[in-house]
């Protein structure tokens, strides 16, 4: 741990440094791929809705030694059109999920499991959606996600800049691509309890790109005065020294979160908790990603395109030539772009607090 | 350097801060105690019982808008049936906003088929003429009451004989209220019971009923009832058969989901399509009246969103799971605090406690004052939280070590690094706020108990890294034991990688 804490003392000194923001076009490729391979599962798989969003029924039915076979020769006694999916959860649990039914079909299943299974109809778990709940709920969800981005963007573009609301939105964007990309891919179920996780996401995801940013801000508010850094380099900087404590959140958000997926997969088998927790964990996982390879980047790409940053750069670039002539040393790592000197003494003296 | 640093108020006075803690806590224990909250109210998914998700909707063959003041009728209209069946806290909410609300039925315990069957049916608006009114109780069967009055059946006047009023059972309402026929019928209160002609004039044929009040002749609210053609001429013929005959069979029964709401009598024949109801209503009453009659004028059906109804077992388990996970979770973030922030973690443990006691705290609060339930997803929320509120410190306490780094003293540190990391704490904290309240605001059902706790924690976060966190690394920093960056303080120089390991206990 304190060899990782010691770590965290270099990377804040500049002594070892990633280079995120000069290959941002590695990060950009990798997120790219995964991003099409998104797309493809999207469209050629497809989600795997649950019952919640297409409307039907479901019974839980919960006794030590039940079969998949006896609770479908139960089903199918009844006659009940259309395809019924039968499956074992956990240990002792039958579910049967069956399309949309009618109040007296519905009566008739719970009737005959009950019979079947020697139990209280009370007992079987039920869970009946109508067919129009489904479009309820995705529009709801839709109207909360892009409510979000909005209200969100607004209040980044005040509390930073815009164009650092613009790249958080982005790496979010980013994100829920990926989450739901993966979810395609897998075949995982899509039920209410997944999207929440999804708009959770969200919060999560920009939580982490805040972190980084108000470090990048501080560490490029006085650059165009002191001319020792161009943009690109005080962000990437600000990404590393913000490692560390990057990399502690996300861990510490994962462990609860990781802690929901395990008990709610290995206790209840399915159902609200590991839906939930599923969902968070992939997208705390690529929320993470994103802000350190995604978001960042973005932002130093759309800052250097302004004059100021670009006439900076070129102050930068001509000192810096200079310099290489003078100075033999040349960076620790060879990570950045441009060649300026490393470590402790060399580094811009942080505008002293008054 | 650090003897010109501005140092903010709270520095000064960590043992305000940390007594305002105390005291918050001590008030909410208090007030606990004096509400007699003693446990959190749960939701039915983790005890068990039935809960229904209906969407109003415009009935079969109706033109127009759904209203907000239809929804709130329907509402009541739900909430008589469901009370009908008699189980102790049982619950009738709507959900969402304005004309899109939903209106979520939860009833614990084994009751699932009867609630379904019962809340699904249209409300329907009727007149029918009073035949015959009497005391609610149901009356004994013996003597007199057994010659039935003119037009009745001997059948109907059985069941009315039969029919009391009083339980809550009978006054369902539904089922009861076939529009053609002669019906027997409770009273919403439970008052008086009824025998009804078959029904004249129906709901969809009022066109426009308001409340006012007539001042100059000082008798006080009454309701305003216009009808459309087909309603003028049903009602004038109504009127002037039943306004020669003498009571109760000259007085018309407002019936609204098989209960009767008012049954004014008729003074004179009303042929012009516009009626007065008359009494001493208080405003309120008028009002109510007004309301039922206009919902009459647009009824709305329900449909069944979703139904879910899990058993006692499957709850219990369902709250196990939550506890455990959530204990998991704590244990976890608790041992990764003290592995790597060594005696720092000590003090993110105890502002976790806090937080922890200040969520249990208001959870049954709120429990008690808005009827706040714990669901699962309400304990994932919770969950998800311990991690938001752990980041807040890793922030403050990374923060600290970079100014430490920086060369500043730990006391100077804690000073300068709390005034970045509050700014990034409060913007980061505001965007998991926006986030459950716009989750609130668009969800129903679970989605809503995860964003209520969700966001409640995230505030009580702020609040404790405020007044609690903040304080108490003011006041470690005096101790020797962290100052001197001891091996175990989480401040070492080792740990922190400073080059030179005399500038963290020196000034430079």
């Amino acid at each position: 741990m304190s060899k990782l804490s010691g770590i965290g003392g270099r990377l804040y000194r500049g002594e070892t440094s990633v280079d995120f923001i000069g290959k941002r076009r590695r990060w950009y490729a990798i997120s790219g791929i995964f991003i099409i391979a998104s797309i493809f599962a999207l469209s050629f798989q497809g989600l795997h809705l649950g019952i919640e969003f297409k409307g039907g029924s479901s019974y839980t039915v919960n006794k030590a030694g039940i079969t998949v076979e006896q609770a479908r020769a139960a089903v199918d006694a009844t006659g009940i059109p259309g395809e019924t999916i039968i499956q074992k959860i956990g240990g002792d649990k039958v579910r049967v999920q069956t399309g949309a039914l009618t109040t007296a079909q519905s009566n008739q299943v719970q009737d005959a499991l009950a019979a079947k299974f020697g139990i209280l109809t009370d007992a079987i778990d039920t869970q009946i959606v109508g067919p129009s709940w489904g479009k309820e709920i995705t529009r709801k969800a839709l109207y909360g996600l892009f409510g979000f981005l909005i209200v969100v963007l607004l209040y980044l573009a005040m509390a930073f800049e815009p164009k650092m609301a613009i790249a958080a939105i982005v790496a979010v964007i980013h994100d829920v691509f990926i989450t739901v990309g993966i979810y395609a891919l897998v075949g995982f179920d899509v039920t209410p309890a997944t999207v929440i996780g999804f708009l959770t996401i969200l919060g999560y995801s920009l939580y982490d790109t805040v972190v980084v940013f108000d470090k990048v801000r501080e560490n490029t508010r006085t650059i165009t005065s002191t001319s020792k850094m161009t943009y690109s380099q005080a962000a990437n900087l600000a990404v590393n020294q913000t490692l560390v404590r990057s990399f502690n959140t996300s861990l510490i958000a994962l462990l609860p979160v990781g802690s929901i997926l395990f008990v709610g997969a290995g206790f209840l088998g399915a159902g609200t908790l590991k839906d939930l927790s599923l969902a968070l964990f992939i997208g705390l996982a690529t929320g993470t990603y994103s802000s350190i390879f995604i978001a960042t980047p973005l932002l130093a790409v759309l800052r250097e395109r302004e004059p100021a940053m670009q006439a900076l750069a070129k102050r930068i670039a001509g000192k810096t030539l200079v310099q290489a002539a003078v100075a033999n040393n040349a960076s620790v790592d060879g990570g950045a772009a441009i060649a300026t000197k490393r470590g402790p003494r060399n580094q811009p003296k942080r505008n002293r607090r008054r | 350097m650090s003897s010109t640093s501005r140092t903010p108020k709270a520095a000064s006075r960590p043992g305000r801060s940390l007594a305002i803690t105390a005291l918050v806590l001590l008030a909410l224990l208090a007030l606990v105690f004096i509400q007699g909250a003693t446990a959190v109210k749960l939701g039915l998914d983790l005890r068990g019982g039935t809960s229904v998700t209906l969407q109003p909707r415009l009935a079969e063959g109706e033109s127009g808008k759904v209203t907000n003041a239809a929804i709130d009728q329907a509402v009541s209209i739900i909430r008589q049936r469901v009370n009908s069946l008699g189980v102790a806290e049982s619950e009738v909410t709507a959900q969402g906003s304005g004309v899109n609300r939903q209106i979520v039925i939860s009833v614990p315990g084994d009751t699932g088929r009867r609630v379904v069957d019962l809340v699904g049916q249209t409300a329907e608006l009727r007149f029918r003429q009073v035949l015959v009114s009497g005391a609610p109780a149901a009356t004994p069967t013996t003597g007199s009451v057994a010659t039935p009055p003119a037009g009745v059946s001997a059948d109907t006047n059985a069941k009315y004989a039969a029919l009391d009023c009083t339980l809550a059972a009978n006054r369902q309402g539904t089922g009861s209220d076939v529009a053609t026929a002669q019906i027997v019928a409770c009273d919403r209160a439970g008052t008086s019971k009824f025998i009804l002609g078959p029904a004249e004039v129906l709901g969809r044929q009022v066109s426009k009923a308001s409340a006012s009040i007539n001042q100059s002749s000082g008798s006080g609210w009454y309701v305003l009832l216009t009808f459309d053609n087909d309603g003028t001429k049903a009602f004038g013929t109504m009127t002037s058969r039943v306004v020669t005959l003498t009571a109760p069979e000259n007085e018309v029964a407002i019936v609204l989901d098989g209960l009767v709401v008012s049954a004014p009598r008729i003074n004179e024949a009303i042929t012009s399509g516009s009626a007065q109801i008359t009494g001493s209503f208080t405003q309120l009453e008028a009002e109510d009246l007004a309301n039922v009659l206009k919902y009459g004028a647009l009824p709305l059906a329900f449909d069944r969103g979703e139904v879910q109804q899990i058993s006692p077992t499957l709850g219990s388990d369902q709250l196990r799971a939550g506890l455990l996970a959530g204990f998991l979770g704590l244990g976890l973030v608790v041992l990764y605090s003290l592995l790597y922030y060594r005696g720092l973690g000590i003090v993110s443990v105890g502002s976790l406690l806090i937080a922890g006691s200040l969520t249990y705290l208001l959870f049954l609060l709120l429990g008690k004052w808005l009827g706040f339930t714990l669901t699962l997803a309400g304990i994932a929320g919770a969950i998800v939280a311990i991690g938001i509120t752990a980041d807040s410190f890793i922030v403050y306490f990374e923060r600290i070590r970079d100014e430490v780094r920086e060369g500043r003293s730990l006391r100077s540190a804690v000073e300068s690094g709390w005034l970045r990391a509050r700014r990034t704490i409060i913007v980061a904290d505001f965007v998991s706020i926006i986030a459950a309240a716009l989750l609130y605001l668009f969800a129903v059902g679970g989605v809503r108990g995860f964003a209520f706790t969700l966001g409640l924690t995230t505030l009580i976060d702020l609040f404790v890294v405020f007044v609690f966190t903040k304080p108490i690394v003011t006041l470690i920093a005096k101790m020797r034991f962290y100052s001197s960056g001891h091996p175990l303080s989480g401040f070492s120089a080792k740990s922190l990688g400073v080059l030179v390991p005399t500038t963290v206990t020196k000034e430079a």
